[in-house]
């Protein structure tokens, strides 16, 4: 038994890393965050370059044949360095659904593509995880799919949608083709693009065990924007107590009053456990472990409940200049912001996990 | 990560669940608590090797090597049997650990046998009135007369004290020393004359803890442990240890899986708790921190076993797992409502007031083993590298 990262982990841990502080710095991230671009292509292909898209794709199909808990880091050190990459759709759940519920035709055609980071996937899920607003949701018929889907995912990115229709159905659906149409949703986080979309009888492909799949998906969006949640709140907690060595008020650094120590004590303490749950889960969806679900909900909703204290916090021991747009501190603050509320915040994914032991 | 047990370590799950199985009646009688039950419990388990594990045969434990995966095994095994575990207490769990670091070779032959057994119960001599969180003020002294040290002064918080045949304590030896250079960790029997235990009463309404008087009390000096004056770095080794008991995240899933059961089992007008939204919200808040813990707990194991430091991941289990208790207490308290508040035999009162008792002594426990504030300075100095407070003009000690 043993409860650790391998070597091989800590490994992509630190390329990751390296990668991300040479292509995503903070001039890039404010650079996405202030223009139109769908992808930030210099970003995705160093992040392919790594073998970030093809991590969950098995080695025979142009893969790196990994497992969930690697997928979790490498979302773990996207947060940390708030790196514009649509991750969660195009290398994570799109790759995920069409293995699990495609067809073997279908895995043939797309897996390597995907793996190569060439086909970008959005992810309209929301509705059938954290409900529908607005009066959205998608109806599969004879015709196509016809309904509307609201926080989509990476939508910018996207050339497929993976939509889920309201029995629990799966369809990749061209992002372009004719019955859809889609527009962004302006979120507080300008590193990812969530959008929504119309579709009128639109045609795509039906992928054959959708229904049974739906719940895997949900599981694995979990725990990745748990962890991208972790590794955000890490990056916040590292940037305050540098901040708190550097700042001098009354001819000290403002880390040696206990009343700012306790405030990073505080975020520590919170996060540190958090972190094991986060691997926990991921650990345990890939090994079909029966407590899977339930630690991965658990994920999604602890890390939610912590990193905003964090987020707050964190900033709160800046002083007045975290509140400014200065050092872009808030870009960590509202990553974390989103991350909370995608596919359901705490107090719906706490319902799920009491739905899911039968408590309800 | 792999979870999976080895086949050694299946095997072993095996061998414990076989002698539970054998010795059902021993352990049920010693469920019961007479003396003699436990303590003849406790020799068969150090026999069998599931209490004393790793202490060496020669100073009457079992001699197995350290395996932190087999005590899991251990541990579980018994709780799934619903058998007592071997005994703890200061004395198993903090005396005998720091007698085999630091112990002369005359007291690990004395002490360390009758100990384990639970033939000599030990309290611990460290906290004083004057002396909380910073222990290294404290004025016990202990005043070298010939072969013997003559303590006079006063210690607070020891629990047992009552019950103990022998404490080990902190005595200020050499008071011409800087402070922390000063003292002396010394085995005392509590027969000793001069020593007077007076309970102390807690909110609880119970004496968990006494107040301990010393008025020339004498020892030899061969009661040192380590050398005078090098008192304070064995005791900091004794206090890794209470650390470590402090904080298990197996109590806090226990209590967690009450609360469950109660919620389902207790209705307000004929409806479930469980039922009430916001009670199961709270109770789902809490589950997420219990599952933290968990695994957190066995991420430390891990450490342990590959002697690789933990980092933040142990310093900061005794903040968050005496918090994380205190709240499962107040979450049952809450979800028994008006019945969450008798007390004391009440009639309609549940599981005895365990909830309330709970609530309150977790409190103490926040506070004692160093406070959560104390807590909060260790985890941002060691764990995020955080410079100390700029020191104060000392007032003596």
């Amino acid at each position: 038994m043993r409860f650790a990262l391998s070597d091989e982990q800590r490994q992509l841990q630190s390329t990751l890393s390296k990668v991300l502080k040479d292509v995503a710095p903070l001039e890039r991230v404010r650079q996405f965050a202030a223009a139109d671009e769908p992808v930030a292509q210099d970003i995705w292909a160093a992040l392919v370059d790594v073998g970030v898209s093809a991590i969950l794709v098995p080695e025979a199909l142009g893969g790196l044949g990994l497992g969930l808990l690697e997928a979790a880091l490498v979302a773990e050190a996207l947060g940390g360095s708030v790196a514009p990459a649509p991750y969660l759709g195009s290398a994570v759940l799109g790759p995920l659904a069409l293995l699990k519920a495609g067809s073997e035709d279908q895995i043939r055609r797309l897996a390597p593509l995907m793996a190569k980071g060439e086909v970008h996937t959005g992810v309209a899920l929301s509705e059938t995880i954290a409900g529908a607003r607005d009066g959205a949701g998608v109806r599969a018929a004879e015709g196509g799919l016809s309904g509307a889907a609201l926080f989509i995912i990476d939508e910018a990115a996207a050339d497929f949608l993976l939509v889920a229709d309201l029995e629990g159905g799966l369809h990749l659906i061209p992002a372009g083709g004719p019955g859809v149409s889609r527009e962004p949703l302006r979120t507080i986080d300008a590193t990812r693009r969530v959008g929504a979309a119309q579709f009128h009888n639109a045609d795509g492909e039906t992928l054959a065990r959708g229904p049974a799949t739906l719940n895997a998906l949900r599981d694995a969006a979990f725990v990745i924007l748990a962890a991208d949640m972790l590794g955000a709140a890490g990056a916040m907690i590292d940037q305050a107590v540098a901040y708190a060595a550097a700042r001098r008020q009354f001819d000290r650094p403002i880390a040696s009053f206990q009343a700012v120590k306790h405030l990073c004590a505080e975020m520590a303490a919170e996060l540190e456990p958090a972190r094991a749950l986060v691997w926990y889960a991921a650990y345990a969806l890939e090994e079909g472990l029966p407590d899977a679900p339930l630690a991965a909900a658990h994920a999604k909703a602890h890390l939610a409940e912590v990193t905003r204290f964090i987020a707050r916090t964190a900033t709160e021991v800046h002083g007045g200049v975290g509140f400014t747009d200065l050092l872009g501190l808030h870009f960590w603050f509202k990553r974390i912001g989103l991350d909370r509320q995608l596919l359901g915040g705490p107090e719906r994914i706490r319902q799920i996990a009491a739905e899911m032991q039968g408590l309800v | 990560m792999d979870l999976r047990l080895e086949p050694e370590h299946e095997a072993f799950r095996g061998e414990v669940r076989a002698f539970l199985a054998s010795r059902r009646r021993e352990a049920e009688a010693a469920a019961r608590g007479a003396r003699e039950d436990v303590l003849r419990w406790q020799a068969l388990l150090i026999e069998a090797g599931y209490a004393a594990r790793s202490v060496p045969v020669e100073y009457g434990g079992y001699g197995a090597a350290p395996d932190i995966l087999k005590t899991r095994i251990i541990a579980e095994a018994f709780v799934e049997a619903k058998a007592p575990m071997g005994l703890a207490g200061q004395g198993i769990s903090m005396l005998v650990p720091t007698l085999l670091d630091m112990g002369s070779e005359e007291q690990k032959r004395r002490w360390i046998r009758p100990t384990l057994r639970g033939e000599v119960v030990w309290c611990q001599g460290y906290s004083e009135p004057g002396s909380g969180s910073d222990l290294a003020s404290l004025q016990t002294r202990g005043e070298a007369q010939g072969e013997d040290f003559v303590i006079n002064g006063q210690k607070i918080w020891t629990s047992t004290a009552h019950l103990a045949d022998m404490m080990f304590l902190l005595a200020r030896t050499e008071p011409e020393a800087p402070r922390h250079a000063g003292l002396s960790y010394l085995l005392v029997p509590m027969s000793t004359p001069g020593i007077e235990v007076r309970p102390l009463r807690t909110m609880t309404g119970r004496s968990e803890f006494n107040e301990v008087f010393f008025t020339d009390v004498r020892v030899p000096q061969t009661s040192v442990v380590g050398a005078r004056g090098q008192g304070w770095a064995v005791a900091n080794a004794t206090l890794t240890h209470e650390r470590g008991m402090l904080g298990d995240p197996n109590a806090a899933e226990a209590r967690l899986n009450a609360i469950i059961g109660m919620m389902k089992q207790e209705t307000v007008h004929g409806e479930r708790l469980m039922d009430n939204p916001v009670l199961r919200d709270r109770l789902m808040q809490l589950q997420g921190r219990v599952l933290a813990m968990k695994f957190n707990g066995m991420r430390l194991m891990t450490a342990a076993r590959d002697r690789e430091p933990a980092g933040l991941a142990g310093l900061v289990v005794k903040l968050q797992g005496c918090e994380l208790n205190h709240q499962l207490a107040a979450l049952a308290i809450d979800v028994l409502g008006e019945l969450g508040v008798l007390y004391d035999g009440s009639p309609h009162l549940r599981e005895d007031g365990v909830w309330q008792q709970r609530y309150m002594f977790d409190l103490g426990l926040i506070i004692g083993g160093g406070t959560a504030q104390i807590q909060k300075n260790i985890i941002a100095e060691r764990g995020l590298g955080m410079p100390r407070e700029p020191s104060y003009p000392r007032t003596g000690g």
